[in-house]
């Protein structure tokens, strides 16, 4: 089967990528091994701050609500972190204060949210915190309870939480609720918050998360609806390259039947996802074979103080200027690498989610840039 | 030099889950069943502790569906669902129920009720007898029981073996008990459209149920037996030089995957063989071979990809295939899983998670309202075609009709 251009990573890199080249006309096919590192998001898309018109386009067009203050924001533990680019369901704040008597609300038999860890850390800076637990019946006989099952639940039966939050309030200036509301139905967000006589704050859970999941299928629809096509659950296994030029890759799936294209895209992610693999010998691209940044003595690959920056999270496979992924130290002509396969080795680009978008948005420019077959 | 790579290999890979709980949020039975654990601890977390002590073995595995849409969720490639079919496999020793016996068997079942086929179809659409089969075999009286043909699809089939031979190109066709029991029109469908490709279609030697409904009912002993007999059918027409080719995506995962993944049978030799229609005839057309489509053909059809087409990643041929009709207007489904999971739904305990399963793509076939539901998989058929009242048909019968 034959694309424009065939992307390898179905995260926000990946998507970001196929949009932008969908929306201009070109033919996409995205492979995915799996869900991605949506899952575990936020909700604040780490170092973009302003954003241009562009990313705000990207996200309006996928129907997601985003903003930006300058400040801070809630982490699940009761601490800050600068404020970024965000989902409407994370409150930005000018300063590291929520608010003077915050009550934070839990589900009875959730344990994937920390009230007492969060009112503890809240307290710590001067903020009253009462903790209440609410027990509906929607959650009766649940073996497990997890973030997706009760937004499953929530996304009906909302207006309970609502009800039962406002007979809770005593003199609370701020409600703070787990991020677990609005799966399907996205306006679930914003209709609590109205509903509830208070300033409502939603801070984060284990995962899955919720605002994550949303985001990644309003993202893998508006890629669809562009007329995308998205292949979940298979990996590629081997590419067919000759004289630097990427012909087709080969699937799981699809076997002897090749992905073929113009151009190829690899946002198959870090360590996590393995588009970079290691072993006690080396640090590896499994796919293309490219070349990876990192350190040839494996003392220096990581820090022994566990919290500490890890030296290996900044390894990534190497790229000229057009980011055109460098094997054997040429550049190959039609493969691009974006997202967090580049780990640090980018600066300007910035971390996590900046990184993802950014470069993907360069990727699909400069295939842009040379017209179509 | 050690690797040691190559001893972290675990069986269904269940040494590479890292945790991450993707799987809980694509799992359709958690969403309504809150006695089922979910994939992520049902499957790699309860390998763990059924390695120590077969004790952990949990009985409300029962409730996997066998969707597999865990694993097509899964970042790190863990076989959840096979960890899961394969536990109960070698730690459920409860005996299988008659009537799980009765639903599992679908070639015996298929067998005798062929014959006498008009009074079956009859017999079962009976208030009465739903009542009965409600109470004593706790098959739920509210669904529709599929009917039989008088005419089985290989004896069709043979007959026209000699007409079938003279076609210049050759394939064997799996044609499952479905087609050949209850619905034999989507054979000939198949027939239709490969002939029109020059293309004949001869039946395998034998071949027996795929046995995937024995799998999910505890008797896998009996689906093993069935799944060598396949094999060995299917190595007959392979050494032949011939492509196998399917309808039914379940048969086509269970012949592929579930026989070396869950069964541990063997297949290599005939596995890359095996291909749904719908990819043989992409892939003809793809290399210059032509279909003409009548230009009175016109149809709003939503396409639903069945989870073992999901899992075998070969939805895009059969949406391909579709929209290449002209007068086609093709909507594409949300992927989620209808809920019948073959015999699953079936069962008076299942019967409303079922149907809560499936309550979402229901409603939304219901705002599409299209003429048809597209759709390759039989019960998928039967589940959507009961809950929502639109009809379903097989990409490749919608080929056959759209012909010229």
């Amino acid at each position: 089967m034959r694309y424009d251009t065939v992307i390898i990573g179905g995260g926000l890199a990946g998507l970001a990528a196929g949009i932008s080249l969908q929306k201009e006309g070109r033919s996409c096919a995205i492979v995915s091994t799996g869900q991605n590192a949506l899952h575990f998001f936020s909700g604040t898309f780490e170092s973009i701050q302003e954003p241009d018109q562009r990313i705000l386009d990207l996200f309006n067009g996928a129907g997601i609500h985003v903003h930006y203050k300058k400040g801070v924001r809630l982490m699940p533990l009761g601490s800050f972190r600068e404020s970024g680019l965000s989902l409407e369901d994370v409150s930005l704040f000018p300063t590291p204060k929520i608010g003077r008597k915050v009550l934070i609300v839990n589900f009875t038999g959730y344990h994937d949210f920390f009230s007492a860890f969060l009112a503890e850390g809240l307290e710590k800076q001067g903020m009253e915190c009462r903790i209440r637990f609410l027990n509906l019946p929607e959650f009766a006989n649940f073996s497990a309870m997890r973030s997706v099952q009760i937004a499953r639940k929530m996304d009906i039966a909302w207006e309970k939480v609502v009800q039962e939050v406002r007979l809770l309030i005593k003199d609370e200036d701020t409600v703070v609720l787990p991020q677990v509301f609005g799966l399907r139905e996205t306006a679930v967000v914003s209709r609590i918050r109205q509903g509830i006589p208070a300033q409502v704050v939603f801070a984060g859970t284990m995962p899955p998360s919720v605002p994550g999941i949303r985001t990644q299928m309003q993202l893998k629809q508006r890629f669809e609806v562009l007329g995308g096509t998205y292949l979940m659950g298979d990996r590629v296994l081997k590419a067919h390259v000759h004289d630097g030029v990427v012909h087709s890759i080969v699937t799981k799936n699809l076997d002897q039947h090749y992905l073929e294209a113009d151009s190829f895209i690899l946002a198959t992610g870090g360590f996590f996802s393995k588009g970079l693999k290691s072993n006690p010998f080396q640090v590896s691209e499994p796919i293309f074979g490219l070349d990876v940044e990192y350190a040839l003595d494996r003392n220096q690959w990581y820090n022994p103080s566990f919290a500490a920056d890890q030296p290996y999270m900044a390894y990534g496979v190497k790229t000229d200027a057009q980011l055109k992924a460098l094997r054997q130290g040429e550049s190959l002509k039609n493969l691009y690498a974006i997202g967090s396969i580049l780990g640090q080795s980018h600066p300007e680009l910035g971390s996590g989610a900046g990184l993802a978008i950014r470069s993907a948005f360069a990727a699909a420019d400069d295939i842009l840039s040379t017209p179509s077959v | 030099m050690m690797k040691p790579q190559e001893f972290t290999e675990s069986r269904h890979n269940f040494e590479e889950c890292t945790k991450c709980t993707v799987c809980t949020a694509y799992c359709p039975v958690l969403q309504v069943n809150p006695l089922y654990p979910g994939p992520k601890q049902a499957g790699p977390d309860g390998e763990r502790l059924r390695l120590k002590d077969p004790y952990f073995f949990n009985y409300a595995l029962k409730y996997c569906l066998n969707c597999k849409r865990c694993e097509v969720a899964c970042p790190s490639e863990v076989n959840v669902a096979d960890l899961i079919q394969s536990a109960r496999i070698r730690y459920d020793k409860s005996p299988t129920k008659l009537r799980d016996r009765i639903l599992a068997s679908t070639d015996l079942m298929g067998t005798l009720a062929r014959p006498v086929a008009p009074i079956v179809n009859g017999v079962t659409s009976l208030g009465i007898t739903k009542t009965a089969m409600d109470a004593f075999l706790k098959i739920d009286r509210q669904r529709t029981f599929p009917t039989y043909s008088m005419q089985s699809f290989e004896h069709w089939l043979h007959r026209r073996r000699k007409e079938q031979a003279a076609f210049p190109e050759q394939v064997a066709y799996f044609h499952g008990c479905y087609v050949n029991y209850n619905y034999p029109q989507l054979g000939k469908d198949l027939v239709k459209v490969l002939n029109a490709l020059g293309v004949g279609v001869q039946l395998l030697e034998k071949e027996k149920c795929c046995g995937i409904a024995l799998i999910t009912n505890g008797l896998s002993a009996q689906a093993t037996r069935q799944a060598r007999h396949n094999v060995a059918a299917l190595g007959k027409a392979v050494d032949a030089g011939l492509k196998v080719v399917t309808t039914s995506s379940t048969c086509t995962l269970t012949l592929r995957d579930e026989y070396p993944g869950v069964l541990q049978v063997d297949n290599s030799a005939v596995r890359d063989s095996i291909l749904m229609a719908t990819r043989f005839i992409f892939e003809k057309l793809e290399k210059g071979a032509t279909l003409r489509f009548r230009p009175d053909f016109h149809k709003k059809i939503a396409y639903h990809t069945p989870c073992h087409l999901e899992k075998l990643g070969w939805g895009i041929f059969s949406e391909r295939l579709l929209r290449m009709i002209p007068g086609v207007e093709f909507v594409m489904l949300d992927s989620a899983c209808c809920g019948i999971a073959g015999t699953y739904g079936f069962k008076k305990e299942n019967y409303q998670a079922s149907q809560e399963i499936g309550a979402a793509l229901f409603d939304q076939i219901k705002a599409v309202n299209p003429d048809l539901v597209a759709c390759d998989c039989e019960t998928c058929k039967w589940q959507i075609e009961m809950s929502t009242g639109y009809p379903v048909a097989n990409p490749i019968s919608i080929l056959a009709e759209a012909l010229e």
